[in-house]
């Protein structure tokens, strides 16, 4: 599998199937949790994009999440409509990666150093956002309320209209089309030849360099981008939870969108969003019971994954789905090492 | 005067606590250029050892100094065998299995302690400076990072043992070509910088009470620490650890202790951006 097949092609077919099946699910099941769960699958998806297209690992990325959550919460409560508090969402988390991702970029900071940086800016806001309590800290009507969070602010309405609010099925079938319009956004990214530059990026830095791509501007605007697209993610899923607490910034969200992603696979798009929805809801299921601790399950989970299959469960799938069509059709191919893990090569 | 002496001891007790708490991190780092994400809750398991004993009755000194960081080391031999082993080279790799490791000790210790808080009285009673109370423990931690310090350098500047060790950090190929095993020196360094975490995490018990989460706490400024300071174990520990300890304990009393914290981690990152290598890769580059 060279670099350009693991673009992937759009599956029509497929994606029609999925939409289908997000459109007839409230009928069968009662949409709460798929509502979270399709939130999660868009947050994984944005960090998917950039790591596992771009190689740009960000430790952090529940940064962007909680800011898109914040920046919904604080402008919902001043403004009373949710159309520009939408738009916010995804503006502060995409500007402020932009300032870091620049910084970062343009510093040449290698992979590691990027994950402390990224791992600190998280830091920064959850310590921050957990030590505003009290009337001094407030953004225009909007009170940050510390640990506690921002609680019961409007949630989205019809565009123009803030007097019909949805919730319930409407904030269901909104989160679906974002997943499938953003699924389509980085299909679309990927297709084009800013796309194929990326992959280049995160196979060979410097020939990339060498034939004259501008590098550290193509990783700066995929970091912006999927800090946009985590921003959104962050806003449903203040909608949806109608409260924002720092605990959208805490570690342990950092590291569960990892392991979505990380199980799921590295460079495919559909890797992360599976990852998320099935273990997301393994979390919940785990979550109602008290005998194992959560984190216990997620911390073996991420241990085998990184040991036994590194690339993810989506493309170790693939990659046996694929030996066994051509060993049916008796066909060999010299077969380089251009399938093996990039990623973690040595520095 | 007397608050300058406060402020003093404060900063110096901020010092002491980012070297004990990153000398195992800057070890394991500077030796293997393996970033280990489970050290906090090394910290941590240190620190349950040395309550677990010191309420079974053995003596707390001996407790800390001693078990803690046998226990702890134990545990990162383990560790080592049965996962970092098998990553080296892939540093993403190693960070997201010991980010792993750290989830998989917080379930354990949740599941053994239980998710509450629990705390050791602090063995040395208070003092008085002029008009401020002191917590004399906190004179106690200095001494053992000061200590620590010391040893640490003599250890790798005058043993044979911290000759290899140094040849390996330098030239892993010579000093395989020369007969040591450098899976065997890796092994080693690992246990050795597990048993530091542990001995950070003993010494520390006392102060501050622990949860099982308790090592989110301590990973992040050891984290900025040791990766700041950049590849020389002790004198960008050092470095990094007066530069951060210092900034964090002034913005602290101008201001607030959480804003203290925050500049320090925005320092961090201004830091980063403009030594890459650390302070070690730019100054101070013979050092160990």
């Amino acid at each position: 599998m060279t670099a350009w097949q693991s673009v992937g092609r759009m599956r029509w077919g497929w994606f029609l199937l999925a939409s289908a099946a997000l459109v007839l699910l409230p009928l069968v099941v009662e949409t709460n949790t798929p509502t979270l769960l399709l939130i999660w699958a868009l947050f994984a998806l944005s960090l998917g994009l950039m790591w596992g297209y771009a190689g740009l690992l960000s430790f952090g990325h529940s940064a962007y999440f909680g800011l898109g959550a914040y920046a919904y919460a604080i402008s919902v409560v001043n403004i009373g409509e949710s159309t520009v508090p939408l738009l916010l969402a995804m503006l502060v988390p995409a500007i402020v990666a932009a300032v870091i991702g620049a910084m970062m970029f343009y510093g040449r900071i290698s992979d590691v150093y990027m994950g402390v940086i990224t791992l600190v800016v998280t830091l920064i806001l959850f310590k921050f956002m957990s030590a505003t309590a009290g009337d001094a800290y407030a953004i225009g009507a909007a009170r940050l309320g510390g640990f506690n969070g921002i609680p019961g602010f409007q949630t989205l309405n019809v565009p123009g209209r803030p007097e019909i609010s949805l919730f319930g099925l409407p904030t269901y079938y909104i989160c679906a089309a974002s997943l499938l319009s953003c699924y389509l956004l980085c299909r679309w990214i990927l297709a084009r030849s800013f796309g194929r530059v990326l992959l280049g990026v995160r196979e060979n830095e410097a020939r990339c360099e060498l034939m004259g791509y501008n590098v550290p501007a193509c990783k700066t605007v995929i970091f912006t981008v999927s800090a946009a697209m985590a921003g959104l993610a962050g806003c449903l899923f203040a909608n949806w939870a109608e409260i924002v607490t720092p605990r959208v910034f805490s570690l342990g969200q950092a590291a569960e969108v990892l392991i979505w992603v990380i199980v799921g696979g590295l460079g495919t798009l559909i890797g992360p969003i599976l990852g998320a929805i099935v273990l997301g809801y393994v979390k919940i299921l785990l979550g109602s019971q008290t005998v194992i601790d959560n984190s216990l399950i997620l911390g073996i989970l991420l241990i085998v994954v990184v040991l036994a299959i590194p690339r993810g469960v989506v493309p170790a799938l693939q990659r046996v789905w694929t030996a066994r069509g051509r060993w049916a059709r008796r066909r060999r191919e010299p077969h380089g090492s251009g399938d093996r893990r990039r990623l973690g090569a040595a520095p | 005067m007397d608050y300058a002496g406060v402020v003093g001891l404060e900063i110096l007790y901020m010092i002491a606590f980012l070297v004990l708490t990153s000398a195992g991190l800057a070890v394991v780092f500077g030796m293997m250029r393996v970033i280990n994400l489970a050290h906090g809750e090394f910290v941590m398991l240190g620190g349950y050892a040395t309550i677990a004993c010191s309420r079974a009755g053995i003596d707390i000194y001996l407790a800390m100094l001693v078990i803690a960081p046998l226990v702890v080391g134990v545990v990162g031999l383990i560790v080592e065998r049965t996962i970092i082993r098998f990553l080296y080279g892939r540093m993403i790799d190693t960070m997201l299995a010991t980010w792993g490791l750290s989830l998989l000790l917080i379930g354990l210790v949740t599941l053994i302690f239980g998710n509450t808080a629990v705390s050791v009285p602090a063995p040395i009673p208070g003092y008085r400076l002029g008009d401020y109370q002191m917590g004399g423990y906190n004179l106690f931690i200095i001494l053992v990072a000061a200590a620590l310090i010391v040893a640490m350098w003599g250890v790798l500047k005058f043993t044979r043992a911290g000759l290899i060790a140094r040849g390996a950090m330098q030239g892993p190929d010579v000093v395989a070509s020369l007969g040591y095993d450098p899976r065997k020196v890796y092994m080693i360094t690992f246990t050795v910088g597990a048993g530091l975490s542990g001995l950070a995490g003993g010494v520390l018990a006392p102060l501050t009470g622990l949860l099982p989460s308790s090592g989110g706490a301590y990973i992040a400024k050891a984290f900025i620490t040791v990766i700041t300071g950049g590849a020389a174990v002790i004198s960008g520990t050092l470095a990094s650890a007066v530069i951060f300890g210092t900034v964090n304990q002034i913005v602290s009393f101008a201001a607030h202790p959480v804003i203290g914290e925050l500049a320090m981690l925005a320092l961090a990152i201004i830091l980063l951006r403009l030594m890459p290598s650390g302070i070690t890769g730019r100054f101070f580059r013979d050092s160990t």
